[in-house]
């Protein structure tokens, strides 16, 4: 597909998305309560969305991955959260 | 066109369901072992639930002209009790006779716990001295890729384990070229929001090719979609992939893979 192809094909679902993101972010603006470690993760994900480096899904999913090797002592529950608690923002 | 849907855990749909994916096209379903949303309580809930695998899914599968075949072990979800995951190991042997068991699986990790790669590398040995095929679930979200890169560590140091004989699946842009590069077969699940969506995997597809790389649902009782690989399969379509292509996406690479399981017997399943 060429980038006119792709863009008929995908432009107004991804339109709809960064809608999605945009609201959702004004929600958070319009709120109050705790810093969230999933916010940090999130606002950098933001960032990597518009350099101009390739493979920024790769890179998104890195950012909110546990980047250690250490297995954990023992299993904290059974679920995940969609970011690593231990996110520092290196931007 | 006819398909494989080579992970799907169907004792969690309904018949309907079977239906559907009959109607779709599908003429093969594979299910692995899993987690019932809780914490099963003793060793016989397990022995129950691999009857169910290997005697009654069947017959409900064959009601709907569908062949089904399934993966026996405890899921990493249940790991953290090892002296539970012990007896449910030692259960299995005896089972690996049935006729629709393809092998171990879906073992692996799910918080990445040192109990899980523990009962991890019981379930490896249990293969290894079968001679069984694995299937790996790998964990979620952000636990994925060091998931991922420990099972890949843990498959290394057991020697008699043939990468081209294990899967790894749920692979996402972030882990399937981990996956690919150490000689082990990928999975891709379509889900709606979580793991990866249709145009993903189709993505996913066009950056790495075809080779040792399969598509699932991986339906369950969570938010998931039975028909996910009819879908992609449209997607593929859009990108211009031919028939001859997506047949080897949905058929032919599934099958070439199972097929190294001498109960993975499809000659009454018919391929257009």
């Amino acid at each position: 597909m060429n980038k006119i192809e792709i863009l008929d094909e995908y432009f107004m679902d991804a339109r709809s998305k960064i809608l999605d993101i945009a609201a959702m972010m004004d929600r958070m603006d319009r709120s109050g309560g705790a810093d969230d470690f999933r916010w940090h993760s999130f606002l950098a994900a933001l960032h990597l969305l518009n350099d101009d480096r390739p493979e920024k899904t790769r890179r998104i999913l890195e950012n909110f991955s546990d980047p250690t090797l250490t297995p954990l002592d023992t299993a904290p529950g059974k679920g995940a959260s969609g970011a690593w608690p231990g996110f520092k923002d290196s931007r | 066109m006819n398909y494989i849907e080579p992970h799907a855990h169907m004792v969690s749909r309904t018949t309907d369901d079977y239906e559907r994916l009959a109607l779709a096209g599908c003429r093969v379903v594979c299910e692995p072992a899993f987690w019932a949303g809780f914490d099963r309580s003793s060793a016989q809930g397990f022995y129950d639930y691999f009857l169910q695998l290997t005697k009654y899914e069947p017959a409900r599968a064959a009601q709907f002209g569908l062949r089904h075949f399934c993966w026996l072990c405890i899921n990493p979800k249940e790991a953290e009790d090892t002296g539970l995951a012990r007896e449910v190991i030692d259960m299995i042997p005896p089972l690996l006779h049935s006729p629709n068991v393809l092998g171990i699986g879906e073992i692996g990790l799910n918080k990445n716990s040192r109990n899980e790669l523990k009962v991890f590398h019981w379930h490896v040995e249990l293969a290894e001295k079968h001679n069984q095929l694995i299937l790996v679930h790998t964990p979620h979200l952000e636990d994925k890729l060091k998931g991922t890169r420990l099972i890949i560590d843990a498959l290394r140091e057991h020697a008699g384990i043939l990468p081209s004989r294990v899967i790894i699946d749920h692979v996402e842009e972030h882990t399937i070229r981990h996956v690919l590069d150490a000689g082990f077969w990928a999975g891709m699940t379509l889900y709606p929001k979580s793991k990866c969506s249709l145009s993903r995997a189709v993505d996913m597809i066009d950056c790495f090719g075809m080779d040792r790389l399969w598509m699932n649902s991986a339906c369950d009782w969570g938010v998931s979609d039975p028909l996910a690989v009819p879908k992609a399969t449209r997607e593929m379509s859009i990108r211009g992939y031919d028939n001859i292509a997506i047949q080897r996406m949905v058929w032919s690479n599934p099958f070439s893979f199972m097929a190294q399981s001498d109960h993975f017997n499809v000659k009454d399943a018919v391929h257009e």
